[in-house]
């Protein structure tokens, strides 16, 4: 190594050490990964939306236009059982990441396969229900209440396609390549992503249909 | 047989017929000169061969520094544009009186204004802001790239798309007549049912998307890929800066995404988010979108004020004064941007008690940024002050961003907002902030790392021509407006009854004529000084005895930026370096690991560009198709495992020895 390290000049050097400081380093440094951190950023930023999209429902909520309320159109039932497969996926998708710990292969394109099923089963009740909606009358262009409704369910459901897309990709990509660090990493990105969803679900569905067949 | 095609042609052409090329002989001007200067261009571009380098080696580029030259290149273009608006406002507002229309149509008029906003603020203060943060921060923090190379490369072209659909407005179709927040009902599909609004939203969505990303990138970057000892504390201040606006970025964009992608399901979906029908409530957006609007102008500022700090502290040979507590007032000022955007529309009837509450946040403002101007004052007292043109800039900002923070407390105050709001004084005084903060801020950063980005110095005297030029024309400009605000006279008119106010416009468009001068003299400083670059010429990397450490590499840097990472012991870490005699590595050079160029930014880009225009003209069949091309290039892109390449050792070495030579060479 003919590499030679710099040398401060005798009054020059650190007052808090008496090593002579380093200028360079010596050209082992690499910087930190931040994939997970910038996709976390952009987690946060889509929360934003999903805030915005809060904020209008919240304001425009109430705002009927002598149609349909809430508790005149939510099926709670029906609700409580797209909420159910939705939380399911996200345990699935978990049970997909210890398998890309024990770095199995088959277990993790497994669970994920399952994780995908039960998010276009959610996908297929919400359509179902939109669809009946529209088909009383009660669409989007009704009132300001059911504009920021569909508004903010439809969000989260093409949120929830996306991730589907991704997860499918995903798969391909797993099968192709098995579990080396770059797919790792996106399982890891994709696994926040959909606990993400979960968690907006969450309030989507207190805020929205909870207080809504209470109101 | 008829109607089937007649269907078909709605799918793919939409509302886009030959009625789309506006009947303006203005217009046609524009149009004819810019087929003939781009065809000439075109064709000197295919003389001399420069479509296969200007691919591979820009176009395609993921080094950070090209992209914040483009960054640069496309913020400047669109200042022309702007300017061009400008001063066909101040114009025809000098010429428009009594029996006078003036030359510009009513319909005309308010197209000109909605695009110099939105131009001014979208395509030429973020794509310049964002280039010096791309080009500096990597440098400034001792990295050799971005987080996400690719990334930045798909973000320019992002913002180039948004910039390019609000030219195209401008031949094909028309643009808003809303003025820059396009607010609803005027907005609305009822009140506004052309092309103009939904060229607004898909340019700004399309631009949207890319800042956002290159938000969430630099602050990955600066997060994770500071140089050994760097800690946060110990960071430049423009690095300050830009962590900070872009972390507005990242906390804002988004807002603006989802106002305007309400606003576009009211106009294309029917819905009721802003209508004055069924429960929509207009004042909604207008909340939402200044949630946006008001951190956004920090976004700006910030790097500015960032570039200051730097050029301040170089050229009084001092350090910067109180280095921790303009850390402070800059997140402080970040903060509390988030906490007032109620004060641009206090006249809304929100009550005495939100009003208060909005006044005094927004005078709580002043706190942090006076804090800033002593720190500048005082490191410039007892310094050896070179009043070279950097320096200019930044004592003019002082003077007149001063003036423009005070109108801007005046404004703060409720009671006096009732009677100023809408008129004159208000556009006075964002123009004095923002043109006194952010473009001087933007034109000494120009001046100060040009001959780092390039090799050699801006020529002084036409910098010294442009300054002034720009401060002068700046006062008589701004300064009638204020008189003619405090007389009552409303913003956003084309003609005006009363000939006693018809003095003031004329020294307004008197003041636009000198910034014009002062835009000439910048245009042919550039040209002088390429002209004269041999004798421009800076070898040592460091023409101002810098501080920081995007002054420690070769003018322009290689692409690696630094052959051996630098380890930081202060917070000018070159000054450090070069105050105890730090010795640059001259040998045992590694083999270093590189991102490699890609086209698929480009591609999904334009791609997206091209989405924009078939939404903005309901082609739906264009549109659904181009949305699959998007999805389907995104993931194959993803497929590409093989993003990275390393320039072997010999390589670092031949551009470490070429360093060296030149370094021998200034000092002889």
């Amino acid at each position: 190594m003919s590499l030679q390290p710099t040398l401060a000049t005798a009054n020059g050097a650190d007052a808090a050490s008496n090593e002579t400081p380093v200028f360079y380093d010596n050209g082992d440094h690499h910087p930190q990964q931040g994939t997970l951190l910038g996709f976390w950023l952009y987690l946060m930023s889509d929360c934003l939306i999903f805030a915005v999209l809060f904020a209008t429902y919240a304001v425009l909520g109430k705002s009927y236009a002598a149609g349909p309320s809430g508790a005149d159109l939510f099926d709670l039932s029906l609700v409580a059982f797209n909420t159910a497969l939705l939380l399911l996926s996200s345990i699935t998708y978990g049970f997909a990441m210890i398998g890309a710990q024990n770095k199995r292969k088959a277990q993790v394109l497994g669970w994920l396969g399952v994780t995908g099923l039960l998010g276009l089963g959610f996908l297929a009740v919400e359509i179902y229900e939109f669809a009946h909606l529209i088909h009383q009358g009660a669409g989007p262009q009704r009132s300001a209440f059911l504009s920021s409704f569909f508004t903010l369910v439809g969000t989260h459901g093409l949120h929830v396609t996306f991730g589907i897309i991704w997860l499918v990709t995903l798969m391909v990509q797993v099968g192709m390549h098995g579990l080396i660090p770059e797919n790792r990493r996106r399982l890891m990105c994709l696994s926040m992503f959909w606990h993400f969803l979960d968690v907006v679900w969450i309030g989507v569905f207190s805020v929205v249909y909870l207080m809504g067949v209470v109101g | 047989m008829s109607t089937e095609s007649l269907d078909l042609q709605k799918l793919v052409f939409g509302r886009l017929g030959p009625d789309a090329i506006p009947h303006d002989p203005i217009i046609w001007a524009t149009f004819a000169m810019v087929v003939l200067g781009g065809s000439a261009m075109l064709a000197l571009m295919t003389k001399y061969r420069v479509w296969g380098p200007l691919w591979r080696d820009w176009l395609t580029s993921i080094d950070h520094k090209k992209i914040g030259i483009m960054y640069m290149i496309l913020g400047l273009v669109m200042l022309l544009r702007g300017f061009a608006d400008a001063i066909m406002m101040r114009l025809q507002q000098a010429v428009a009186f009594g029996d006078s229309v003036g030359y510009l149509p009513p319909h005309h008029y308010d197209q000109i204004f909605t695009a110099h906003g939105v131009i001014m603020i979208f395509f030429v203060a973020m794509p310049l802001i964002t280039g010096f943060m791309n080009y500096l921060v990597p440098l400034q923090i001792g990295a050799r790239d971005v987080a996400f190379p690719f990334l930045n490369n798909f973000s320019f072209w992002m913002t180039a798309g948004g910039a390019v659909l609000i030219m195209a407005s401008l031949f094909v179709g028309e643009f808003a007549r809303t003025g820059w927040l396009a607010y609803p009902p005027l907005s609305g599909i009822l009140a506004s049912p052309g092309v103009g609004v939904d060229y607004y939203i898909w340019s700004l969505q399309v631009a949207g998307v890319g800042t956002t990303l290159s938000g969430i990138n630099l602050i990955a970057t600066i997060i994770k890929m500071r140089a050994p000892g760097m800690t946060m504390m110990r960071m430049p201040v423009f690095t300050w800066t830009s962590l900070c606006a872009n972390i507005l970025i990242v906390a804002t964009f988004p807002i603006l995404t989802a106002t305007l992608a309400l606003l576009t399901a009211d106009r294309y979906l029917g819905t009721n988010f802003f209508t004055n029908d069924l429960g929509g409530n207009p004042m909604m957006y207008v909340n939402l979108i200044w949630i946006w609007g008001h951190p956004e102008v920090y976004i700006l500022v910030l790097p500015a004020f960032g570039i200051f700090s730097e050029i301040v502290a170089a050229f009084s040979r001092k350090r910067l004064f109180g280095y921790a507590s303009m850390v402070y007032a800059t997140v402080v000022i970040t903060i509390l941007s988030y906490l007032v955007w109620l004060h641009h529309f206090f006249t809304m009837g929100s009550g005495a008690s939100v009003n208060s509450f909005f006044g005094i946040t927004t005078m709580i403002i002043s706190i942090p940024t006076g804090a800033k101007i002593f720190n500048w004052l005082f490191t410039m007292y007892r310094g050896r002050i070179n009043f070279d043109v950097p320096m200019l800039w930044t004592v003019g900002f002082m003077v007149t961003f001063v003036i423009g923070g005070m109108t801007g407390v005046l404004l703060a105050v409720p009671p006096a907002d009732f009677v100023l709001h809408n008129s004159l004084f208000l556009v006075a005084h964002f123009h004095n902030v923002i043109i006194g903060g952010v473009l001087f801020g933007l034109l000494a950063g120009i001046v100060f790392w040009f001959p780092k980005a390039f090799g050699y110095k801006l020529d002084p005297f036409w910098g010294k021509l442009s300054f002034w030029f720009w401060q002068i024309g700046f006062f008589f400009a701004f300064m009638p407006l204020y008189v003619l605000g405090l007389m009552g006279v409303t913003r956003r008119m084309s003609h005006f009854d009363d000939p006693s106010l018809q003095i003031w416009f004329v020294i307004a468009a008197f003041g636009a004529v000198l910034i014009a001068l002062g835009i000439g003299a910048f245009l042919v400083q550039l040209v002088v000084s390429y002209l004269k670059r041999d004798q421009l010429r800076d070898l040592t990397g460091d023409p101002w005895d810098g501080r920081s450490l995007e002054w420690s590499t070769s003018s322009p840097p290689p692409d690696y930026n630094f052959a051996f990472t630098p380890v930081v012991h202060d917070n000018d870490a070159w000054y450090d370096m070069k105050r105890r005699g730090a010795q640059r590595p001259l040998s045992g050079f590694k083999p270093i690991h590189m991102p490699k160029n890609t086209g698929a930014g480009i591609i999904i880009a334009g791609l997206s560009t091209a989405l924009g225009f078939a939404l903005i003209w309901h082609m739906w069949l264009v549109a659904g198709l181009l949305f699959l091309a998007v999805v389907a290039g995104s993931i194959y892109h993803t497929f590409n495992y093989k993003r990275d390449y390393y320039i072997p050792a010999e390589e670092v070495a031949r551009c470490e020895d070429e360093r060296t030579r030149a370094l021998a060479a200034a000092q002889a």
